[in-house]
This record gives C-alpha cells, sequence and structure tokens, in this order.
C-alpha cells in the first residue's frame, strides 16, 4: 500500500475502532438500564455506532485493498492492531459514569463529524454526513442526562463529579495530534484533532457548568489508544468476549 | 422487454417495510436510483440509520420480490449520500403511519397531535423508541403513549 492509503486507512481505522469498542460498551447495559427507556435508548445508540463502525471499517478495507471487509476487521484483528482511544475501553462503570463517557465521546464526534462533512475525500465526507445526523441525537441526549444527574441530587451529583474525575484524564487523547493526522491535514481530508479543542472545551464548559460540575485542573492525559502503543487492559477483555464466535467458527454466519 | 424504472418503482411500492409494514419501502424514501445497464437492473437504496438491521431485510425483500417479476439480474447498490431524510416519506406513507398509531415527523422536532386522539398536549418519554427511527410520546389528554417517526 502507499504511504498515503496507509495513512489514510490508519485514520479510518481510528474512527471505526472508536465507534466500535464504544457500540459495543454501550450494549453491555442491554437489559441492565435502570428504566426500560434508557435500555432502549443505550441500545439504540449501540447501534448506531456499531452502523457508523461498518461504514468506517468497510471504507478502510476498501482503501487497505487487501480484500478485507468491516467484519474481518471488527472480528480477525488483535488488540495491537485496535487504534481506538484509552476513553472508549474504559468499563462503563455505574449508568452516571456510562453516560458522562458518551457525552465526552459525543461532544468530540459531533465536532470532528462536522469538520468531516467537508472532507476532500468524498467517501469520508459521506459517512461523516451520515453519522452526524445521529450524532446530533447523541450528544443532545447525553448532555441532558448529565445535566439531569450532574444537578440532580445530592448522591447523583458526587457520582457524576467521581465520573468526571475519573475520566477527564482520558479526554486529552482525542486531541492528539501525530505524523498521521499530518497528512491527513495535508490531503485536505481531516482536521488537526488539536483545533477541535477550542470548540470542544467551550461546548463541554457550557454543559458540565449547567450541571453544575467542576473540570478539574489536572492537564495530564494518558495516551496509547489512538497509536495503537499501549492499550488498556481493558481491550483485551473486549475483544475475547467481542470476537469469541469468529475465532471458535470461522466464517460462521446467520 | 424490459419494465420501465416507474413500472419497478410501482412493483416495489407493494414491497412492506419489516418493522413498519404499513408502509412500503417506496414510501419510506428509501429508493433513490432505478436504472438499467444492458440487461443488468441497478438499484440504489439508501439506509435509514447506519445500523438499521432492517437493512439488509428490505434488500432481500427488494431482490425477492422482483425475482418474482422475473427479474434475475439486480444490483443492488447501498447509496449513503445524500444522507436519508424523513423529507423523502412521501404523503401516502405519512398518512398510513398515523393511521397505523405512529405520529408521521414534523420540522418542529415534535409529533402535532396524539395520533389516537388528536389531542395536542404532549409530552416526550425517550427520545429513542423501539426502532432507531423513533421516539417514544405520551398524550396526556388521552394518556396513551405513541410512537413519534423521529425527523432527521
Amino acid at each position: 500500500m502507499p504511504k498515503q492509503d496507509e495513512a489514510l486507512f490508519q485514520f479510518l481505522l481510528r474512527m471505526g475502532d472508536n465507534t466500535l469498542v464504544l457500540g459495543h460498551r454501550v450494549s453491555e447495559w442491554c437489559g441492565h438500564s435502570p428504566v426500560l427507556e434508557e435500555d432502549i435508548a443505550l441500545a439504540n445508540t449501540a447501534l448506531d455506532l456499531i452502523g457508523q463502525t461498518q461504514f468506517w471499517l468497510g471504507l478502510a478495507g476498501e482503501v487497505e485493498g487487501k480484500g478485507r471487509s468491516a467484519d474481518d476487521l471488527a472480528f480477525l484483528r488483535d488488540v495491537w492492531d485496535f487504534r481506538s482511544i484509552l476513553l472508549v475501553e474504559l468499563p462503563n462503570g455505574d449508568f452516571g459514569q456510562t453516560l458522562m463517557r458518551q457525552f465526552l465521546f459525543d461532544a468530540w464526534q459531533s465536532i470532528m463529524l462536522g469538520r468531516l462533512m467537508s472532507s476532500s475525500e468524498k467517501r469520508v465526507a459521506d459517512i461523516a454526513e451520515k453519522a452526524s445526523k445521529e450524532v446530533a441525537y447523541h450528544v443532545e441526549r447525553s448532555a441532558g442526562t448529565v445535566v439531569g444527574l450532574g444537578d440532580g441530587t445530592e448522591e447523583s451529583h458526587e457520582r457524576m463529579q467521581a465520573a468526571l474525575q475519573h475520566l477527564w484524564p482520558y479526554v486529552g487523547e482525542m486531541f492528539m495530534s501525530d505524523d498521521i493526522d499530518a497528512e491527513m491535514v495535508k490531503r485536505g481530508i481531516a482536521p488537526d484533532p488539536a483545533s477541535l479543542r477550542e470548540e470542544y472545551d467551550a461546548l463541554v464548559g457550557r454543559v458540565l457548568s449547567e450541571a453544575t460540575l467542576t473540570i478539574p485542573d489536572d492537564p495530564f492525559a494518558h495516551k496509547g489508544g489512538r497509536t495503537g502503543k499501549q492499550h488498556s487492559e481493558h481491550l483485551g477483555h473486549i475483544l475475547t468476549q467481542m470476537q469469541w464466535l469468529q475465532r471458535a467458527y470461522p466464517g460462521a454466519n446467520w | 422487454m424490459r419494465p420501465s424504472p416507474d413500472q419497478i418503482r410501482d412493483w416495489l411500492d407493494a414491497v412492506p417495510d419489516p418493522e413498519i409494514p404499513v408502509i412500503s419501502v417506496v414510501d419510506l424514501g428509501i429508493v433513490r436510483d432505478i436504472h438499467w445497464e444492458d440487461d443488468t437492473l441497478n438499484i440504489a437504496i439508501t439506509p435509514t440509520y447506519s445500523g438499521c438491521p432492517a437493512t439488509s431485510v428490505i434488500a432481500m425483500d427488494i431482490e425477492t420480490a422482483l425475482h418474482e417479476k422475473g427479474l434475475d439480474k439486480i444490483v443492488l447498490k447501498q447509496q449513503i449520500s445524500p444522507a436519508w431524510s424523513t423529507d423523502w416519506l412521501s404523503e401516502k406513507g405519512r398518512a398510513k403511519l398515523e393511521d397505523y398509531g405512529i405520529a408521521p415527523p414534523q420540522a418542529a422536532g415534535g409529533p402535532a397531535r396524539c395520533p389516537n386522539c388528536s389531542g395536542t398536549s404532549l409530552e416526550k418519554v425517550s427520545q429513542f423508541g423501539s426502532t432507531p427511527c423513533k421516539a417514544l410520546w405520551r398524550c396526556t389528554e388521552c394518556l396513551e403513549p405513541f410512537d413519534y417517526f423521529k425527523c432527521i
């Protein structure tokens, strides 16, 4: 694969692995949510994310040109080949923590997709156009729930503040740039992640302030997921469950 | 002789949506293009929501329906841009949805009236409903919950 396409392939894996791993995580709530409406909402969100994964990884396989499908990429790669950020790999925690993570991701994704809609690569712009309609719903709901729980009872407030303390060090990775991003910027395919930070901070700051929550002022950021250099131990556990069927019964379908 | 794209569209108008069988796949606005290339029929379908499981069932139903009409060289293509919009629901489809008890989408972002009693005092229960395309609302006059077809 020419170097240019290798960069695009890696970029697409980053987009698709984020939605795949988060979609899987969110689907773990199916049948376990505090109330039926929330259960349905989480399952719907997971479904959208998995659907978006099919587009991103489908295109990744096409760009790679080795005949790998979205399913092959999802089910037959190992931990070190995943390019998902650490934030989406983290265990769900309680319902509040799950929705806090969802909001922190949705806010980033909504801004990223907005920029990608004017990508010079039409196939990327098309996926962004489609996905951004769904993500507009996701961020509206997760922001609303974060406000409801943050500015809720004493207990819900404490839990949401604890969730924010726990998750905030994982936010920074979404805005880190490397050679792959530089290549995407050069070709007009995707923005420099760092350039999304200002808009992100404004959106997240507004919602968290309405939720009466305080953003930790420690700028430390965990990293290693989007480069694949150092995933958290959680990703391996996710894959053992997610990939088990295809690994045990190669090619199984229904 | 090859049937015309209009004829084929009429046939597809008899293929029900698997999740909401009162409307057809044509009513839903997901059949974006029908054209012949030599003796091969090309149909472009756009998914409603990225992950909607009905999409693959719809593709299968369309192929089955056209096979029954004697067409065997069919290529179904998924087209994601322009992204599907509820503006593409047919007027006939909107009326059928309401008859069926699903409030049709409104640009204002919420249902215009209760599909059961036509009451206008409504509240949103959840932004998400039984399928990706619907939200759950309730009428505070007749107290019945109902599905609202989200406007996207």
